[in-house]
């Protein structure tokens, strides 16, 4: 193909994502938009799995049959996310398999959140409340991304995790109508995780590259900052409701801007994390690798006996 | 109480499912794919949603006002009374597989016995349990299959697992004062009428399977009489560590 021409499919490509016409894994792409499909669906789809660790870490010690069901399940859609992304992934023509690889040489990355230890019980509550709160707000103006697949399967995510979101607010809310005991493990909670949720929404918008390719691609509508902000005008009533104190003592109702003025975020710690330095960072990814490499025997049985299978019918039928 | 058996009886069966799930609980986000991650989950799950209505129904025939979560998380190891099978840690992934498909074929069995049961609850239970149950046997077999056909190393570690696990199959069967007094009443189920099926069926699976039943015939006992294995103690640290360090409090 002459330059000339792919410069020609490459703008009738961005009229239709500028027509909100959905472009189709079949669709003729600009390589740019592949990779970096693949980059962003496979992060969040390696971000799910990451995430199921820290909750699973509470399964076997819920305080409740109830709690544990919920806990249950809620890890179990995390999976379900991770499946749907790695099968929106795969229609770009990349395998699951190649994709762990990346999450597992630390080639590809996950959301830093999940590098922090999950502590106490009310650690579930404060991730249920933040973490997907804010991976909400990360999330819903994807479902209108260009993307097909990806827009699809946000559609569905997007409706379980603020599922999460209010049960995870309902945890919280039994903690804080609970003894002293609980109401310091609620507050310890939101102590401890209400910066890293707002790290969540990514660096700011100073520092953010890729953001202006991201926005034509509806990869992204609206800038870190202002998710931020979102995030955190949603919550603060929130924590009032609860009658949680938010960590930061710059925290203040800005009447003319009709928003809240917010302290500064300690961006060397979010540095520090990303780079692989976060209290769980190792833990994590040792537990991803070996649970991959201790699951090889049982990957290879099961592929043996689907070959031997397929050989036995092919065989038959002759 | 007035019903001592009946609550005893049903203790027991809920005790089995209850710490079957927890091992599985163990193995979240740790498998060797997603998709048996999601379907370990999706087990744990239905055994807890069963053992909630276990323990709801003993806690209300104990009548002390007590719940289910006072009957799950806060007995002694003594109390528990699951066979010895559903305790088994998870070594590796042919043993989670084979300790799940030997408690799967009895519990399917069981299920479909306690249909008849003249207890209207139980009845109930076992009505909604046997369509997950077959569920279970069905994945748990099929990983059988898969494991003891697809290549010599699968094929060797399947068969340590069952050859560790088959000392508990037994227990399976025995019958306590309380299952006989549950039996004799058309309340419980008698596990002896389908003890030879139990142990056909998973010859066929396992012959299929290119995997052997152990020559031994010595078996070890103790769960239904509360006599549990070392793994216990820590078991119950995990599951009762917030009802303990926290008592009287609700979640
Ligand atoms: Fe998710
Ligand atoms: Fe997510
Ligand atoms: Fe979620």
């Amino acid at each position: 193909m002459s330059n000339e021409q792919i410069k020609n499919l490459e703008e009738i490509f961005e009229a239709r994502i500028a027509r909100d016409e959905k472009i189709e894994p079949k669709d003729w792409m600009p390589e740019k938009y592949r990779k970096t499909h693949i980059r962003q669906m496979s992060q969040h789809a390696h971000s799910e799995i990451i995430g199921m660790l820290p909750e699973g870490n509470w399964i076997t010690r819920a305080p409740s049959l109830r709690r544990k069901a919920a806990l249950l399940a809620k890890v179990q859609d995390e999976a379900g996310h991770g499946l749907y992304l790695y099968s929106a992934c795969e229609t770009l023509g990349v395998s699951r398999d190649e994709l762990y690889e990346q999450l597992h040489t630390g080639k590809a990355k996950y959301s830093s959140i999940f590098n922090y230890p999950t502590v106490t019980w009310a650690d579930m509550g404060a991730i249920g409340w933040l973490v997907d709160g804010a991976a909400i707000i990360n999330q819903v103006p994807l479902c209108n991304t260009s993307f097909g697949p990806y827009a699809r399967a946000m559609v569905r995510v997007c409706k379980e995790e603020s599922f999460h979101q209010r049960q995870g607010f309902e945890i919280m809310l039994k903690l804080c109508n609970g003894t002293q005991e609980q109401k310091d493990m609620a507050q310890d909670a939101l102590n401890r995780w209400w910066w890293p949720s707002l790290m969540m929404l990514g660096p700011t918008d100073a520092e953010s590259i890729h953001t202006e390719q991201s926005m034509k691609w509806k990869l992204k509508r609206k800038s870190n900052d202002d998710l931020r902000q979102q995030f955190i005008d949603q919550t603060v009533p929130q924590a009032e409701l609860l009658g949680l104190t938010i960590p930061d003592p710059d925290l203040k109702w800005n009447d003319e801007k009709g928003v809240y003025d917010f302290g500064e975020i300690d961006w060397d710690e979010f540095w520090q994390v990303v780079k692989g330095h976060g209290p769980c960072n190792k833990k994590r990814m040792k537990d991803r690798v070996s649970a991959w490499d201790n699951g090889k025997w049982v990957r290879d049985a099961a592929m043996a006996h689907a070959e031997k299978k397929e050989a036995k019918k092919l065989k038959e039928a002759i | 109480m007035k019903n001592q058996n009946l609550y005893n009886y049903i203790i027991s069966i809920a005790d089995n499912s209850l710490i079957l799930a927890q091992r599985l609980g163990e193995l979240c986000g740790h498998g060797p794919t997603l998709e048996t991650d999601i379907a370990g989950t999706n087990i744990s799950l239905d055994l807890i949603g069963q053992t909630r209505n276990y323990y709801q129904y003993a806690a209300k025939i104990q009548g002390e006002g007590k719940t289910e979560d006072d009957l799950a998380f806060l007995r002694l190891e003594r109390e528990y009374k699951n066979v010895l099978l559903v305790e088994q840690p998870n070594d590796h992934f042919g043993y989670v597989m084979g300790r799940q498909y030997l408690f799967d074929v009895f519990h399917l069995l069981f299920m479909t016995e306690m249909l008849n049961s003249k207890d209207e609850t139980l009845a109930a239970i076992a009505k909604k349990g046997i369509k997950e149950v077959s569920y279970h046997k069905r994945f748990s077999g099929d990983w059988i299959k898969r494991l003891g056909d697809g290549t010599e190393e699968s094929n060797a570690k399947m068969q340590e697992a069952i050859d560790d696990l088959w000392v508990y199959t037994d227990e399976l069967f025995d019958i306590t004062e309380a299952d006989a007094a549950m039996i004799s009443e058309g309340i419980g189920v008698d596990t002896s009428k389908f003890k030879e099926l139990y142990y056909t069926e998973i010859l066929a699976l396992l012959t299929e399977a290119n995997l052997t039943i152990p020559e031994s015939k010595y078996f070890t006992r103790g769960g239904k009489k509360g006599i549990h294995s070392e793994h216990m103690g820590y078991i119950l640290s995990d599951l009762q560590y917030m009802q303990r360090t926290y008592p009287n409090m609700e979640w």
